[in-house]
């Protein structure tokens, strides 16, 4: 996992914390999502990486797992760079 | 964390209290008994940049500071309440479009917003469906061209002047938010009349037949009406409702110092008597630590920490305890003068038992803030 997966990683982790949650694992599949997961992890995600989450960007499928977390990222940074 | 005001937010409070003083306080038990605030109030308002100030500059609004936010509503619950949930509705609103609105939500409402030319009112709450917000009987259907949505909201908060309301219903079983004007070809609103606290703050019930609205209105899109439309604004609602419990404190501390100085029992002041004491006591160092838990959760939203969400629940939920707390006693120091309505403190208990069951009740809280202390742990 490169530095932004483990930094998605340990976020992630305060909400699963007997599993060792892996790159492409889906978390909603897993059963631990609430809200207050749903609206930290969007501002765990916009003040880590300096990014602005938008309403277009609301779509489960980039918050699926570390991976698609990570290709979000990397998709706004792209976008504003 | 600072825990001094600078310079501009000392100067700040000190504007919101002589506005509070001058055009809130004096007036604030007739308004109590006319269930509704006048509309010379919210030009006022308007004029001060009261109404929507957490607006960004972008959007036209000031863009206030968190600290500087929380201040003013401390102040303006200082006098009243009802005034104080005008602007908790209407920035809650503005906070939800501000933060999932699209582009034309953004352009279209919040100048206008900012100007308090337009009043945001939430319409979440229905007759089945309070805590259990998920549970929403209010059903949308894709029409096309428009959104159809038949349902019944009730408690809107200054819905009777609302020009814009943020709905929530169902679209096939996922939540979602709706952005929808007054004037919507469906939509009726009724005026809720003798609510026992926040009676000036003007209630209504929505009824939604057939109501048609383009299908831009949605905000963001079905699914994430709730946990994060609605959360968005539940958000910022728990920290205006935290630093307006704490105004309410600081009015019932302020008028037992007075009573308890000037009223004369067994021929000394109430203040002289040891269990008055106590009470003013809890009432001091109570009112102190809701404002620093108040001041903390402002601090972490300011820089959009995670565990902004955590601290403005704690904020809300030991602030709003706080106030209830406060206002018992401060009726209780005011003896049978306390339940007249010669005196304020009658309207400040009634008020704050608002402050315990809006933006999340306190056992809502209890349920919630223990599963952020384990997800730390």
């Amino acid at each position: 996992m490169d530095d932004t997966q483990l930094k998605i990683k340990e976020f992630l982790s305060r909400f699963f914390k007997s599993h060792d949650l892996q790159p492409n694992e889906d978390i909603f599949a897993l059963g631990f999502v609430n809200s207050l997961l749903a609206m930290q992890l969007v501002a765990f995600v916009e003040k880590e990486f300096a990014i602005q989450v938008e309403d277009a960007d609301l779509d489960l499928d980039n918050f699926r797992s570390i991976d698609a977390i990570a290709g979000l990222i990397a998709r706004k940074r792209g976008a504003a760079a | 964390m600072k825990l001094e005001l600078s310079a501009e937010q000392r100067a700040a409070r000190a504007e919101f209290r002589a506005f509070t003083a001058a055009e809130i306080a004096p007036h604030a038990d007739a308004w109590d008994r006319q269930e509704a605030i006048p509309r010379e109030l919210i030009d006022r308002l308007r004029q001060r940049g009261y109404l929507g100030s957490n607006i960004t500059a972008e959007h036209g609004g000031l863009g206030r500071d968190m600290i500087s936010y929380g201040l003013l509503t401390e102040e303006i619950a200082r006098g009243c309440s009802s005034v104080r949930s005008l602007l908790t509705v209407h920035d809650m609103v503005a906070h939800a479009i501000q933060r999932w609105g699209s582009r034309e939500h953004k352009e279209r409402y919040l100048p206008r917003m900012a100007r308090a030319e337009l009043l945001g009112a939430l319409a979440l709450s229905e007759p089945n469906a309070g805590s259990d917000a998920k549970s929403i009987e209010t059903l949308a259907a894709d029409a096309g061209d428009a959104w159809v949505l038949n349902g019944r909201k009730k408690w809107t908060t200054f819905g009777q002047i609302a020009g814009l309301f943020l709905v929530f219903a169902q679209v096939k079983g996922q939540p979602a938010a709706f952005l929808i004007e007054r004037e919507a070809p469906g939509l009726t609103v009724r005026p809720l009349k003798g609510i026992v606290g926040t009676r000036a703050s003007m209630l209504a019930e929505l009824t939604l037949e057939d109501c048609r609205v383009p299908k831009g209105q949605l905000v963001s899109r079905p699914g994430f009406g709730i946990s994060h439309v609605a959360a968005a604004a539940l958000e910022q609602g728990r920290y205006s409702v935290a630093w307006g419990a704490v105004g309410i404190a600081q009015a019932c501390l302020d008028a037992c110092r007075s009573y308890a100085a000037d009223r004369r029992q067994f021929g000394v002041p109430l203040a002289d008597h040891q269990l008055i004491r106590a009470m003013l006591t809890d009432m001091i160092v109570d009112v102190r630590a809701a404002r620093l838990l108040c001041l903390r959760a402002g601090w972490l939203r300011a820089s959009g920490d995670p565990g902004a969400f955590m601290e403005t629940m704690a904020a809300k939920y030991f602030a709003s305890r706080v106030a209830t707390r406060s206002a018992n006693d401060a009726v209780q120091i005011h003896g049978a003068n306390g339940l007249s309505e010669s005196y304020p403190v009658a309207r400040y208990l009634r008020d704050a038992k608002v402050t315990e069951i809006i933006e999340g009740s306190t056992q809502i809280q209890q349920i919630t803030i223990p599963l952020f202390e384990f997800q730390e742990f």
